[in-house]
């Protein structure tokens, strides 16, 4: 058995550097680990998706539809998206903004605001609006560390053991502010 | 101690612990990795080559010199390559030889979806696949050694789903390699009619022998189980047959080419129901039937993008279990970055109306709403050949309200030669050199234009103006990416020349390192008419409010200033603004 992490947003938005703590997670608390991610074009303001997965022996490193633990969502729209990946009552952490995709932007489209209430009870939804606590925590840009707080919350690993791997993970000079937004999310 | 690497890391490491001392490639997602992890190892020559033939052939010379060296490239790469390795089959190697090819099913980066073991069939190159970032730096050093003893360079495949995973990987020691003597060996390395006739006799008898020898190597594999269905898989789509049939028979490809006939004959008699699971292209499936093997494979398996567990299961089993996707949400493509210079320059090419033939890199992303002025994108360097190419069928005339753009990396790629011959053959066109001081798509590697090589030591600059005059183009300006008038008054001027131009827009990448932006673009409401002008100009950190009225995220802003100069009204104004 493994547990199955997918995170998803909008490239530029850290699914990558996420992805990488709960890879060091996993690392440290002696499992197999498989992560995968997206380089190159789809880095641009595009739609993505970064896979961890853990446990006693993993095969593929992706993350397939119907078998997400927990489903990290740093946009709304891109937590639609991918839902269908989430095992039945799994877990859904929305940071629960709008991005709006060039689409939007340019007319040829409209933005669905409703878009996760069809989904209300299938899975146990979470919805934080990260960017605001990110803010008060006193940098933005942290809002992803906020959102794994959370997402911690729902996952079985000690806190020691989060705060040091984002230790090693984050660049040095965020180390604080990287600390102190997870502990937020965290509800610490 | 185990580390998580990247399929890409693995590679490089693997390739660091057996030896390599001379590494060259041009960058290429998802290859490109590879090439910035090894410059890290001071005991590797390193470097980034204009492109991949060049780099090919770097190492190839080093490998005739008698140490081992690899080059990398994504699959398309391997194109621009083709050339000398398919020679340097015949030649064979001296040091150990390692073409890394990195496919890409699925197309997350690339103009196509090819196959490179079809590819290495037609080189008659031996290609060793890797399921996983432990196995992809085992195979490397296995990859040196095969390459030494059966005198052959050795393409290792990769695919975008291996080389952007990470997995755990046991690090090791580099062994230093001793260096083989040079040897002259005009017979083997002078490839004229006479001695590459021979040396085909060669290539034809070491395939033989490498296919009979890996029956029996553990590079490939059969790991029995219910002998009721049988899988041929290898890389990464083992992985998903293991996943989703722990309980099949599989055969385990390592080496893909040549195939291990004896051993595939084995299997194929002990299970019941053989199954070829095989991404892309069936390259296996179609050798397996030649042998006079029943086996199932496309009839049920897509030819098209990434495998999966899931998909397995469906075809196989029928089994489909998961909820569906929600319908109709909006696209997300991927588009250029608030401040990307490109947006500038194709916003004036927008409003003078030109045709524009497009190229390889970020700049491709001017095919996307609503910016959609590239018309054409085929390969690295095309452009300016394209348009050419369209002036000698339709005539000059036809051609002042056309131009190409290309990248400045791009443009050192394979874009130089093609400037070449449009000075050489008299062309009237317009070449747009879109300078943004990086190779930028694949995330910001020098080049031979930047001052920097891939260790980061100072490097002669080529400066393109006097490159271009130095081919023969008289007409060669330089205007800032974001000077909009000065731009639009020299496409104007150079498309209706009767002569051939070049027009270097220069303005660094707006996620270089070390860009500094001090602007700001703030909307004033009480000016601003929703007319949504400012819109038009593509840029996400762009949206309307509900009132309608323009609303600028200030997170993504970097100041660039075009959504104003698209405002009729005054109601955005660039101001200065303290760098958080």
């Amino acid at each position: 058995m493994s547990t199955n992490i997918m995170i998803v947003g909008v490239g530029g938005q850290g699914t990558l550097l996420t992805s990488r703590i709960l890879g060091g997670i996993a690392i440290e608390k002696g499992y197999d680990v498989k992560l995968s991610e997206v380089h190159g074009m789809a880095q641009r303001g595009g739609s993505v998706v970064t896979f961890v997965r853990y446990g006693e022996c993993v095969r593929e490193p992706i993350v397939e539809e119907g078998q997400a633990d927990v489903l990290i969502a740093f946009e709304r729209l891109e937590a639609a998206r991918y839902h269908h990946f989430l095992k039945k009552g799994g877990v859904m952490i929305v940071n629960d903004v709008v991005i709006e995709p060039i689409t939007v932007i340019s007319g040829q489209t409209t933005y669905p605001t409703d878009v996760l209430d069809p989904l209300e009870g299938k899975y146990k939804i979470v919805k934080v609006d990260a960017n605001k606590i990110a803010e008060e925590v006193g940098n933005r840009r942290v809002f992803n560390t906020v959102v794994l707080g959370v997402a911690a919350r729902h996952m079985d690993v000690e806190k020691d053991v989060w705060l040091r791997v984002i230790e090693r993970t984050v660049p040095p000079k965020t180390v604080e502010i990287n600390q102190k937004a997870f502990l937020t999310g965290l509800g610490e | 101690m185990k580390k998580l690497l990247l399929g890409n890391e693995a590679i490089a490491r693997g390739a660091y612990e057996a030896g390599v001392k001379v590494s060259a490639a041009y960058p290429g997602t998802p290859s490109t990795e590879i090439s910035e992890t090894i410059a890290k190892y001071p005991e590797v020559y390193a470097e980034w080559s204009p492109n991949e033939k060049v780099a090919a052939e770097v190492a190839i010379g080093a490998s005739i010199s008698g140490v081992r060296s690899m080059c990398c490239m994504k699959h398309v790469g391997l194109n621009v390559a083709a050339d000398p390795l398919f020679t340097c089959a015949y030649t064979g190697v001296g040091g150990g030889l390692v073409a890394v090819v990195a496919d890409d099913p699925g197309l997350y980066s690339s103009q196509n979806e090819q196959d490179t073991r079809m590819i290495a069939r037609a080189a008659m190159i031996p290609v060793l696949e890797p399921s996983d970032s432990a196995e992809a730096k085992a195979f490397v050093k296995r990859a040196f050694e095969l390459s030494e003893k059966y005198d052959t360079p050795i393409i290792l495949r990769s695919t975008t789903r291996l080389s952007h995973s990470q997995g755990a990987v046991e690090l090791e020691d580099r062994v230093e390699v001793p260096d083989k003597p040079y040897e002259k060996r005009i017979d083997k390395y002078v490839m004229m009619p006479g001695m590459a006739k021979k040396r085909h006799l060669y290539v034809e008898d070491r395939l033989n022998r490498m296919a009979a020898d890996m029956a029996t190597d553990p590079l490939n594999r059969i790991e029995y189980a219910d002998k009721k269905i049988g899988f041929i898989a290898s890389g990464i789509a083992y992985q998903y047959v293991k996943e989703a049939m722990p309980e099949a028979s599989v055969l385990k490809l390592g080496v893909l080419n040549p195939l291990p006939k004896a051993l595939i004959e084995e299997f194929a008699k002990n299970v019941e129901t053989l199954y070829v699971f095989e991404e892309l292209e069936p390259v296996v499936e179609e050798q397996v039937r030649a042998m006079g093997i029943k086996v199932i494979g496309k009839e049920i398996f897509t030819r098209q993008g990434e495998y999966s567990a899931n998909l397995l299961r469906k075809a196989v089993l029928g089994v489909e279990d998961y909820e569906a996707p929600t319908a109709g949400l909006p696209a997300r493509p991927p588009v250029l970055c608030p401040g990307c210079p490109h947006r500038s320059v194709f916003s004036v090419m927008k409003r003078l109306k030109l045709h524009v033939i497009g190229d390889i890199g970020c700049y491709t992303l001017g095919a996307v709403a609503p910016i959609s002025v590239i018309e054409t994108t085929i390969c690295m360097g095309s452009s300016i050949s394209t348009l050419h190419g369209v002036e000698k069928a339709k005539g000059k005339d036809y051609i002042k309200n056309w131009v190409c753009v290309i990248g400045d990396s791009t443009f050192l790629h394979t874009g130089v030669n093609s400037l070449i011959n449009s000075a050489y053959n008299r062309s009237s066109g317009t070449v747009v050199i879109l300078d943004n001081r990086t190779t930028g798509m694949t995330g910001h590697q020098e080049h031979a234009a930047t001052g920097k090589n891939l260790k980061g030591e100072p490097a002669p600059a080529i400066d393109l103006e006097t490159l271009c005059r130095a081919i023969g183009v008289t007409r060669v300006r330089t205007v800032s990416a974001f000077d909009r008038d000065a731009l639009t008054a020299a496409l104007k001027e150079e498309t209706q020349a009767d002569e051939l131009s070049v027009i270097i827009c220069r303005a660094p990448c707006a996620l270089l390192k070390g860009n500094v932006f001090p602007n700001k673009v703030f909307v004033d409401a009480a000016k601003c008419a929703k007319c949504g002008a400012c819109i038009t100009c593509g840029c996400p950190a762009l949206s309307k409010n509900a009132d309608k009225t323009a609303k600028i995220d200030p997170e993504m802003c970097n100041g660039c200033g075009l959504c104003a100069s698209f405002c009729k009204f005054g109601a955005m104004e660039k101001r200065e603004v303290l760098k958080k």
